[in-house]
């Protein structure tokens, strides 16, 4: 067993609480926390509009509490580190968030994160509070695609909070925001590689183990085992590899217009995404496939795992809307 | 008062309200301070969360069970469940809060844990985990261990407490072994495959120790 890794914390039992006081302060005031629970809230929320829940399992940062703010999240439901939020924490941070018009919840597909927020959700039916969810399943690596249900959801993530944000701030109905979430859901599509393993704090024990010259293609944000384990190679042959699963998968065709995401997994240097990113554009422009928007960055992480994750959304006018909204969030930030 | 313990067990076969939340807190205590076996267990087919998970969840519970003293049997198991439910957070969560938050109805305003209710307990929190998880036995999950133990509760339901949670307690223990030969189809081991072949499943060890330790407290006390 690999040695514990090295992380600048206090007690490892606390990680959560402190980082989210933490997360708050970094925001000057525009998110607090939801009192006595692991959420947080919007401080600038209107009175009347339909909320956005989003939550999970820490760890991921700056995934789902740095992504609560205009135009993105307006509550954030936080779990220990890789466990999915109690339902007494989700139903805190939906009161917290809710303004009248209802809830819809957005998440990664886990079963965890299922049973927790379909129990929340029990909850808030019984107290008349109307919540909708929606699941975000975007890794092809995770099952084929007659399952979706099956595939876990990861950087796409980011996208989808983006554009269910930008529909709860503009629409006036839960079902009109489901509607477009649910479309953003059914057109993104994301795979990742492994470089090295992220570890737990509290147990200090990386998640997996890879040999020195393998990466694993495919693995899941937990470690989840991938659809291969291969020797190190050169970026370009990497990411041809992973470009032809998720093209092939939606599947993304000549004329489509995607918005691109090259999301660093922890500890992978931007040179080595930008290196990437100069291939999946060759890629793309081979396949007459037009790139709408192009974020590259740290926004779906698992502690200190190197790797990348590669995601395409399929755009159309209402999505490109919501999607161009201007941002404002600890993690995300786009005007 | 050992003896005198002994004797209140095997006179009636069953455990007052003091007892019960005694053989709750002893449960507790051993769920803790395994810690890392089920985090080894996890590790090697997850993400190796789920001992620290159970290990808030039952630290939770010890201290529920401390602050507010249950007045009844079914309030004491519920306790359990939501300390477990709120603290470990997860699937793990969910799934062992469900156990012992639905299967605590099955008591009702019984005064007493016999093996009857006790048998009751497992079936009424296997069914309601089984609704919650939509899984199935053959899985590699937790269930592969409760619902063993919850047959052979019944089994062993018409005899003493002590002896009928011995019996769940062997069976859940077969249920852990049988887990290794499976290939997880459900949760964050099933992207493993085949791979997850040999490894025990995480949720049904936490079972089996959850079931050993009531029947240490109720062959000891």
């Amino acid at each position: 067993m690999a040695k514990a890794a090295k992380k600048i914390i206090n007690d490892p039992k606390n990680v959560v609480e402190e980082m989210l006081d933490g997360l708050v302060l970094a925001n000057d005031g525009r998110v607090a926390r939801v009192p006595g629970y692991a959420a947080i809230v919007r401080t600038d929320l209107p009175e009347s509009k339909v909320a956005l829940l989003i939550g999970g399992g820490s760890g991921h940062e700056p995934l789902f509490h740095g992504f609560v703010g205009r135009n993105m999240g307006d509550g954030a439901a936080c779990g220990q580190v890789f466990a999915a939020p109690s339902p007494d924490i989700i139903v805190a941070a939906a009161k917290a968030v809710d303004r009248g018009r209802g809830i819809l919840f957005l998440y990664g597909n886990y079963a965890g994160d299922n049973m927790n927020f379909d129990m929340a959700a029990e909850l808030l039916a019984d107290d008349g509070i109307e919540v909708r969810t929606v699941r975000v399943c975007d890794d092809v690596a995770a099952a084929p695609p007659e399952r979706m249900h099956d595939r876990r959801g990861i950087a796409g993530d980011l996208l989808m909070i983006k554009v269910a944000g930008g529909a709860a701030a503009e629409l006036d109905t839960l079902d009109a925001v489901e509607r477009v979430a649910k479309k953003a859901a059914a057109n993104v599509r994301s795979m990742a590689v492994a470089v090295s393993p992220g570890s737990i704090p509290q147990t200090g024990k990386p998640t997996f183990e890879l040999a020195d010259d393998e990466i694993e293609v495919g693995m899941g944000a937990h470690g989840e085992a991938g659809i291969s384990r291969q020797k190190l190679a050169p970026a370009d042959a990497v990411a041809d590899q992973m470009m032809e699963k998720i093209l092939a998968d939606l599947p993304f065709s000549a004329g489509d217009e995607v918005a691109l995401l090259i999301n660093n997994l922890g500890a992978t240097t931007m040179m080595e995404m930008l290196i990437v990113n100069r291939r999946v554009r060759q890629i793309l422009e081979q396949r007459g496939i037009g790139v709408h928007r192009t974020d590259v960055g740290t926004f779906v992480t698992t502690q200190e795992m190197a790797g990348f994750s590669l995601t395409l959304m399929k755009l159309d006018a209402e999505l490109k809307h919501y999607l161009d909204l201007p941002a404002e969030s600890l993690g995300y930030s786009r005007r | 008062m050992m003896a005198m313990m002994e004797m209140t067990m095997t006179e009636t076969g069953t455990l007052d309200l003091t007892r019960t939340v005694a053989l709750l807190e002893h449960v507790s205590n051993r769920m803790i301070a395994q810690v890392d076996i089920l985090t080894d267990a996890d590790l090697a087919i997850g993400d190796g969360d789920h001992g620290i998970g159970m290990q808030r969840g039952f630290e939770g519970a010890l201290e529920s069970l401390k602050t507010a003293p249950p007045a009844t049997i079914e309030e004491a198991l519920r306790t359990v469940g939501s300390s477990i439910l709120s603290k470990t957070g997860g699937a793990a969560g969910a799934i062992f809060g469900t156990l012992f938050r639905a299967g605590s109805k099955a008591l009702g305003d019984g005064q007493a844990l016999d093996a009857g209710g006790f048998a009751a307990f497992l079936e009424t929190g296997l069914e309601a985990v089984l609704k919650r998880g939509g899984v199935t036995e053959g899985q590699k999950t937790i269930i592969d261990a409760l619902a063993p133990a919850a047959r052979a509760a019944r089994l062993g339901a018409g005899g003493s407490l002590a002896t009928t949670i011995a019996m769940a307690s062997r069976a859940a223990d077969d249920g852990v072994e049988a887990t290794k030969a499976m290939i997880a189809t459900t949760g964050k081991a099933r992207s493993l495959g085949e791979r997850s072949i040999g490894h025990p499943d995480p949720g049904a060890i936490s079972v089996s120790l959850i079931l050993k330790a009531m029947h240490e407290f109720v062959t000891s006390a």
